[in-house]
Formats: C-alpha cells, sequence, structure tokens
C-alpha cells in the first residue's frame, strides 16, 4: 500500500528571543540566549516579556477576550499560518502541551475550565474556523514531536486534507517547583553534553507549522518517524537508550536512507545528567557519532512538550539557510559515547534532519526531515 | 489489501464494579484507594510498585491487567485518552505548593502530574517497548480511537493497540479498555467501541 | 536514638508507599536502596524531602545522599547530628 507522502510548508514561533521565527533566527544566529536569572528558584528560565505579548495580541487580536497568556501565546503562533493557508472543512488541527493553563489553579476552589486541555483547543478551533474536533496530544516532554507525528499519520489515512500543529507551555511555579524536587534545575545556564552539566533550565514558547500532501519546492518532506518506550522507569531514561535507539532505527528506516545521510541533529540535549548520556548512546548505537548535533536548551531552556515542535522549526530554519548553529552553553564533550558537537556556528549544506525527545514516562519520539529546495534538479 | 482488525478483548472499571470477560463484578468498598486495593489483591498481582502510582496510573494499571496478561506478545501499542489528563494529581502538586510556610513539593506526586505516565507503568510492567501515545478530549472520542488506532496497525508500526479510555477526578473515574488484533469477532468500528462501552 | 530508628523506619513506610513492609521487617543495617527494600531515584528524592519536612535538613548536595541513606543506621546518626527541628 502506497501512503501519500506529508510536507511541512510554513511554520512560526513565540520565543523569549522574538515573536516569531524572524526575529528567533536572528538571535540564534548571534548567539543569543533567551534565558535570564530567576532568582526565586536559583535558577535560570526563559520568559517571554509580558508587555510585547499583550501588545502584539491586542494589534493582531483587537477586542478578543477572553483568553490566557498561553492562548494569546498559541493565536499569535498561528496567526500567520491561517493566513498563508486556509482553513478548510477537512483541514486537521492539533495541540499539542503538557500542562496547558496548569497556573489557573493557583487560588482557586473549584476547577475552572480552562485547566481542562480540551478547552483550549476548542477556543482555538473556533476562532480559526476549524470545522473537525480538535486533537489534544498531552504527552510529556515528546508532545510537540509526536503532535508531527501524529498530524502525518493522519494525513497519509486520507481522512483530513492539511494539519495545523501547534504546541505551547508556559514556565509555571507549577513547574519550576516539581522539577526543583527533583534536584533537576540548573542553578546556572545549562550545559548540554558537558562534563560540568548540572540540570535543566525551564522556558516556555508557542510554535506552530503547517503540514499537507501537496510537494512545493520550498516544502519538507516528513521521511520518517518513530516513538518507542523504554519500558524501564517512569522518569530516568534508560541507561542504554533503548527506547531513543529504536524510535531513530524505525525513523531510518521508513525514510530509506543511511545514518550519514542526516546532515543535522537537533538533539533534545536538556542537560541532565541521565538525559544527555543516554541520547549520546542512542546516537552512536544508531551509527550517528559523526553527524553533527546540538541542543537548542540554552537557547529556549526547555519548553516541555513544546520543544520538539519549537526546536524541529529551528531545523527547518538551519536547512533553509544551510547553517548549523553553536550549542549553546556546551563546554566540551562529556558523555561516555562521542558526539559531534557544534561548538561554532556553521555554513554548509543542511538537507536532512533529524529531531529527537524524550520524556517522563519512558517517552521517546524521532522524526525525519529533507528540504526539498536541496535536491533541486 | 485492506486487513480487517477486531476488537478481541475489552474491560470496564466504573463506579466500583468490573466488567471482564463479560462477567461483572462487584466491590463493596466504598473509596477508590480500598477499591484499587481489593481489585489487585483479587487479581492476585505481586507487584509493590502498584501502591506508589496515583489514583490514573493505578486505574489505567489495573483496567489493562483485565485484558493484557493472556497476550504473548509485546508489540503492542497503548493508545490512550481521557477529558481531565492528570488534573486528580495536579491539585495535590498544587496544593503541596500553596502554602509558603509548609512547602514541600514531592518528586513521587510531581512526576505523575503527567497523563502518560500511566502507560509508561503498563509499558514497565508488561515490557511493551512500544508506542505509547495519550490524548485528550471533551469526551471519548471512539470515531477518532477508531481512525488512529487503524491506521497504526494499517501501517504496520505495530502488531497490536491496547486502546483506553481511562479518567479519574477527585473520586470520580471511569476506565475503558480494549484489545484491537488481526483477529476475532467483534469488527474494530467506532459503532461497537460504543457498544461495548456499557455496563 | 531507638525511637528516632522507629519513627524513621514508620515514616519511610508511609511515606514511600510501602504496602505489606512493616517497621519490624526493616533491620537497622538492611541496605536500604539496591537489593535492600528495593527503592529508587524517586524514592531517594521523597526522602530528601522527608529530611526536611521533619528533621529541617536541607541535603545541599544529592550525592550526599547516597552515604545518607545507606541504612536506617546512617539515616538516624546523620539526623540526631544535623537536625534543626
Amino acid at each position: 500500500m502506497s501512503l501519500p507522502k506529508t510536507y511541512i510548508h510554513s511554520y512560526n514561533c513565540i520565543t523569549p528571543l522574538g515573536f516569531d521565527i524572524e526575529n528567533t533566527w536572528n538571535k540564534l544566529i548571534q548567539n543569543r540566549s533567551g534565558l535570564t536569572e530567576n532568582s526565586s528558584y536559583d535558577t535560570a528560565t526563559g520568559i517571554i516579556d509580558n508587555e510585547v505579548l499583550e501588545t502584539n495580541f491586542r494589534n493582531n487580536f483587537p477586542g478578543k477576550t477572553p483568553l490566557t497568556r498561553l492562548e494569546k501565546m498559541i493565536f499569535l503562533a498561528l496567526l500567520p499560518l491561517t493566513k498563508k493557508h486556509s482553513v478548510t472543512k477537512k483541514s486537521l488541527l492539533i495541540l499539542s502541551t503538557t500542562k496547558g493553563n496548569i497556573s489557573a489553579l493557583q487560588n482557586h476552589h473549584t476547577l475552572p475550565e480552562e485547566v481542562f486541555l480540551h478547552t483550549s483547543a476548542k477556543k482555538i478551533a473556533q476562532h480559526f474556523g476549524f470545522g473537525t474536533t480538535p486533537i489534544v496530544v498531552s504527552n510529556a516532554c515528546v508532545s510537540g514531536v509526536m503532535a508531527v507525528i501524529v498530524a502525518k499519520r493522519l494525513l497519509q489515512s486520507g481522512t483530513y486534507d492539511n494539519a495545523f500543529v501547534i504546541a505551547a507551555d508556559e514556565v509555571t511555579s507549577f513547574v519550576l517547583s516539581g522539577f526543583q524536587s527533583f534536584q533537576a534545575l540548573s542553578k546556572n545556564l545549562c550545559k548540554p553534553f558537558s562534563s560540568a552539566r548540572d540540570g535543566i533550565n525551564i522556558g516556555e514558547a508557542a510554535a506552530a507549522v503547517y503540514i499537507d500532501t501537496q510537494a512545493t519546492p520550498e516544502s519538507f518532506e516528513i521521511l520518517g518517524e518513530g516513538s518507542v518506550n523504554d519500558a524501564n522507569h517512569i522518569s530516568g531514561p534508560s541507561r542504554t537508550g533503548e527506547g531513543l535507539f529504536e524510535s531513530i532505527l524505525r525513523c531510518i528506516k521508513e525514510a530509506g536512507i543511511r545514518p550519514d545521510d542526516i546532515d543535522y541533529i537537533s538533539a533534545h540535549g536538556t542537560a541532565t545528567l541521565y538525559n544527555d548520556e543516554m541520547e549520546s548512546i542512542a546516537f552512536h548505537r544508531a551509527g550517528l557519532q559523526q553527524v553533527p548535533v546540538n541542543s537548542l536548551k540554552g537557547y529556549f531552556g526547555h519548553t516541555l512538550g513544546t520543544s520538539g515542535l519549537l526546536e524541529l522549526i529551528v531545523g527547518l530554519e538551519s536547512a533553509r539557510n544551510n547553517t548549523l548553529i553553536a550549542s549553546m552553553g556546551s563546554e566540551d564533550v562529556g558523555v561516555s559515547q562521542a558526539v559531534n558537537l557544534i561548538f561554532e556556528n556553521k555554513k554548509q549544506n543542511v538537507n536532512i534532519v533529524l529531531k529527537t525527545a524524550s520524556g517522563f514516562g519512558g517517552s521517546n519520539a524521532a522524526v525525519l526531515i529533507k528540504k526539498l529546495s536541496g535536491y533541486e534538479n | 489489501m485492506k486487513t480487517n482488525y477486531y476488537i478481541s478483548s475489552y474491560a470496564i472499571i466504573q463506579d466500583g464494579m468490573v466488567l471482564q470477560n463479560g462477567e461483572i463484578t462487584r466491590y463493596p468498598d466504598t473509596d477508590i484507594t480500598a477499591f484499587a486495593k481489593s481489585l489487585y489483591k483479587n487479581l492476585n498481582l505481586s507487584y509493590p510498585k502498584f501502591f506508589k502510582m496515583d489514583n490514573l496510573s493505578k486505574l489505567a494499571f489495573l483496567a489493562s491487567e483485565l485484558v493484557l496478561p493472556k497476550e504473548n506478545s509485546n508489540d503492542i501499542a497503548l493508545v490512550f485518552a481521557n477529558h481531565t489528563s492528570s488534573l486528580d494529581t495536579d491539585l495535590k502538586h498544587q496544593a503541596s505548593i500553596s502554602d509558603a510556610d509548609n512547602y514541600y513539593p514531592s518528586p513521587a506526586v510531581f512526576v505523575y502530574t503527567l497523563p502518560n505516565i500511566c502507560l509508561g507503568e503498563i509499558a514497565i510492567r508488561h515490557q511493551l517497548k512500544s508506542e505509547n501515545t495519550f490524548f485528550v478530549f471533551d469526551k471519548f472520542n471512539s470515531e477518532f480511537m477508531c481512525l488512529y488506532a487503524q491506521q497504526l496497525l494499517q501501517t504496520q508500526k505495530t502488531e497490536k493497540v491496547l486502546c483506553g479510555w481511562v479518567d479519574f477526578l477527585e473520586e470520580k473515574y471511569t476506565a475503558y479498555v480494549y484489545l484491537v488484533t488481526s483477529s476475532g469477532d467483534m469488527p474494530h468500528t467506532a459503532e461497537n467501541i460504543n457498544k461495548l462501552y456499557t455496563l | 536514638m531507638e525511637a528516632l530508628k522507629q519513627e524513621l523506619k514508620e515514616k519511610i513506610i508511609e511515606v514511600l508507599n510501602l504496602e505489606d513492609i512493616s517497621p519490624e521487617d526493616i533491620q537497622d543495617d538492611d541496605a536500604l536502596f539496591g537489593d535492600g527494600l528495593g527503592l529508587d531515584s524517586i524514592d531517594a528524592l521523597e526522602l530528601i524531602v522527608l529530611l526536611d519536612k521533619n528533621y529541617g535538613i536541607k541535603l545541599a548536595d544529592p550525592k550526599e545522599g547516597k552515604k545518607v541513606f545507606e541504612s536506617i543506621n546512617t539515616m538516624a546518626q546523620f539526623i540526631a547530628e544535623k537536625r534543626t527541628k
């Protein structure tokens, strides 16, 4: 059975570095981090400026109320995509979020409507004119990548014509306190894959992509994907990188490529002792030790479920610009299996990108993208 | 060529009742912790980790125990969904950080503030190195579950799919799990999925 | 010290949800981690919270935890020395 291919055409993001992908990319190229000191939690976090967010929102959605802060981020990320691509009767809307509007739990004695994740999805669907029931993916820190995978699969089923995939997560005391109890927060700017790495920084962002089944010269084909659970522990990754390795293998197999066809890996690279070690093992087992790799967590912080989609988008932008961005915060290679860490921005052909993600619950996900314009005849 | 898929087994846990293999067992326990423990003991389980789980995970775990043990494959994808995500545990974590003078967030609680953890627990128990995805809907969405499970099977991403609608919030709970495979009597359709979800 | 050890056993069973284990089952010098009670990384973090909540001890370096949590004996010793509650 031959399945239709799927293509990412447009993407956008709202991050502490900028209110669209252009501004975000410009800061990335300058190796500017969006992380700032957070003394309440003795760490650094990536926060989107509230005033700028409010102004942007008011300008683009005058009179639109009531929306939560997270929903405003989502609306802004999605807007340019809906201007470029029509929402049709067979458009799919997927929202990926780990905690949604969880800050609404504070100071409430009854459960406010907005803590139910599907409420946000319905608001988005209603405003932008989606006729189908929106799908919400909430799968820990692989949610963003999983949302793209789910979109691809549903498009291939023929049930939908196109998909708008959004991911969003906020920095909240709910999340910070939790990671604090895990002793997982870095006191400084995180150092992915480095010997002195001591934990994560939390960040927030919204990201959106548009996917359909029609190739265009500027689009990116989704070559393959995989998601395999470690079946080992609910918070620690498998020491042998079992699930991530399997996910990458399935990805490569579906894509029909060789490991050394991959030009760049955007790793999960959270800068915890265990995640980075596990990832390096998984990359090694998959024969990817030579492929240039970075973690973007030093620019944005760990944006939880959104990280997968946001970092994938940066990967696409890297491909578009044939530029690899330095792995912010990485000082050396301090994992047991060597990885080809990018220490300085590099100009080179970037056509095939691998994005990996791992999360609580033993979850892992990987997706391979090919830039079509790299293969013009 | 399209293969046909079937609902080969299913189970429901709701209102102190357990439906398995067409038979309903009623439990006299009034609270969920006691009920879960009774069911655990009745199933002759020896799995100490069970008692560390949050309510949603206990429920999902027990529901899957009613259907999975006789399967000898571990290529079983887990596709679950609910309405309240992990809110039951979210409330507990929120309570632990609400009082500045009594501020003791617990890692054992925090880890369960993600709905997909229950899938991790099932995967660990049955060594399912397979696909897990957790979705959130307004209400039980059999059309989506059917479509997605079908697509996973059709594209050979997995051999079998355990689908579940498992929801737990402040003592109100429901668990409906069903296994989709390439053999059985009950065709895998949204209509049949809905039909079976009654006690 | 004996009272503290007994209290510790009871608290550990409660906080770590060790069903079907009673304080009598835990010997003072039993290994808590590894093969002993089979505790894992989340349990270790919970014990750090327990030290803070019940005895006012903040473990600055979680690696220190490995030594402290070896057994009921080592825990009791540490708490007796450092407790502020």
